[in-house]
């Protein structure tokens, strides 16, 4: 979180501690503190106040903007599209819509490329299917950056009336807010903001229609009421991350090229993703005959906190998925996601010493396995 | 890429069992054997790891090695039933001296 969205939400818990329902004086103060902190992200978001809802976190916001399309094309079908590189979110819910009607194609599932970009002559071809209410399609890849080309995807959207709901929470902050979109979700952990904030957008000209009961919390559209101090950061760490995005986005870029640069000049890497069309904050790689959680360990004892998508390093033992799909390696893979700029005012050199200590670590845990010079 | 070798019909494919074995071992073992190979060598790795699908694949393509075949095993259920596991037959186009 940045300190000044701390410093508000410190301040906002003294202040926005009462429930903005509640017509006393500090249930008033509260509400107008929420829609304070709604306008400053609606006006960033570039919608009006009441298409903006505060929803738990970023994947719950995902989720209720899936089944609100769902819900509203009902009379016409339940069958998804998605790129086979989205949110797990989306891709789980899918997958069990399929599963629970025993019916594979209520689900599609799009190819990517080696970049991770979606392939849209598939998208084009899926969304044609009978009974298609919604396609999902992600502004960025998270895990290896890559932008996915949503303006051409919208219009493909459009061209057969399916509606195109857009996962933000990769680039919301990095890069410049989704233009193309009929459903948005965010993440307030994106842009600097505290965690257990996700945002919904739901524009006035999408059919959208929440299943089960009708809510007056957040527009109709939630069932837990936001928390007002978790808001009021939320839109500071926004003021903050807009008003300085064009250097934060050129300095990580910078970094990134940096890392992106010494990562390929390893032995037996395959550096991924999209080199200049992605997010300016991510740098990801795979190495051949690396253990991706004895890197991560090796890394971390040397002071480097770096996330991996090999499946060694996860619960279930699967790879990644976006890594899969893209038909790259999966193992040893490192991930490094540069933290905003304020947060982490020693950057440069901590990037100094990662890249001159990597390939010693590298080294290292390749040595462990035995697999030196094959 | 290099020439196109042909599967050498004089010499046994060398097979590999990584089953059991977790990522990234699978393909260390198969970078082990294919260390000596001639070109035209086939290897069968056997290989139970979900990663093992997408990894022997992208071993192959940086190595410039030929994957020519992947099935999914299931034996046969019953007393001495193992999971399912992959087999993958991987053309070795090129021996190591020549690779680089």
């Amino acid at each position: 979180m940045l300190p000044a969205a701390a410093d508000t939400l410190l301040a906002a818990l003294a202040a926005g501690w009462a429930d903005p329902h509640r017509l006393y004086a500090e249930g008033r103060t509260a509400r107008a503190l929420l829609d304070q902190a709604r306008e400053v992200l609606a006006r960033g978001l570039a919608v009006r106040p009441a298409e903006v809802s505060f929803l738990p976190s970023g994947p719950a916001a995902l989720r209720c903007g899936l089944e609100g399309l769902r819900y509203a094309g009902r009379r016409r079908g339940s069958r998804m599209v998605a790129t086979a590189v989205e949110h797990s979110a989306i891709l789980t819910s899918g997958r069990f819509l399929a599963a629970t009607a025993r019916d594979p194609a209520l689900f599609a599932e799009v190819p990517v490329d080696r970049m991770g970009r979606v392939d849209l002559a598939a998208f084009e071809q899926a969304l044609a299917a009978e009974g298609t209410v919604l396609a999902a399609v992600q502004s960025a890849n998270g895990e290896v950056g890559t932008r996915q080309p949503l303006a051409q995807a919208h219009a493909l959207c459009r061209a057969q009336g399916i509606p195109m709901l857009v996962d933000a929470q990769a680039s919301l902050g990095r890069d410049p807010v989704p233009g193309h979109f009929d459903v948005l979700a965010g993440d307030a952990r994106s842009w600097g903001g505290p965690g257990g904030l996700g945002v919904l957008v739901v524009p006035e000209r999408t059919r959208w229609r929440r299943p089960g009961p009708v809510s007056d919390i957040e527009h109709g559209r939630g069932d837990i009421e936001p928390v007002v101090a978790l808001a009021l950061a939320a839109a500071e760490a926004w003021r903050q991350t807009e008003a300085e995005h064009a250097d934060q986005s050129a300095a990580s870029r910078a970094v990134i090229g940096r890392l992106r640069a010494a990562a390929s000049g390893l032995a037996d890497v395959e550096v991924v993703g999209d080199p200049a069309d992605s997010l300016p904050h991510v740098a990801t790689f795979s190495l051949l005959y690396v253990d991706g959680e004895a890197l991560v360990i090796e890394l971390d004892r040397r002071g480097f906190a770096v996330a991996s998508g090999s499946a060694c390093t996860s619960s279930t033992l699967e790879p990644s998925h976006v890594l899969a799909a893209m038909g790259v390696l999966t193992h040893g893979n490192v991930r490094v996601t540069l933290p905003l700029d304020p947060i982490a005012p020693t950057l440069d050199d901590d990037v100094s010493r990662f890249i001159a200590e990597l390939p010693d670590a590298v080294a290292a845990v390749r040595a462990q396995l035995g697999a030196s010079g094959l | 890429m290099s020439p196109a070798a042909r599967p050498d019909p004089g010499v046994p494919p060398v097979e590999v069992d990584a089953r059991g074995l977790r990522c990234p071992l699978p393909v260390i073992r198969l970078a082990e054997a294919a260390r000596d190979a001639a070109a035209g060598a086939v290897m069968v790795v056997l290989a139970g790891d979900p990663a093992a699908r997408h990894d022997i694949a992208a071993w192959c393509r940086m190595r410039d090695h030929e994957l020519q075949d992947v099935t999914e095993i299931r034996e046969a259920t019953g007393a001495g039933a193992g999971p399912a596991y992959l087999r993958f037959v991987v053309l070795i186009r090129h021996s190591r001296d020549s690779s680089s």
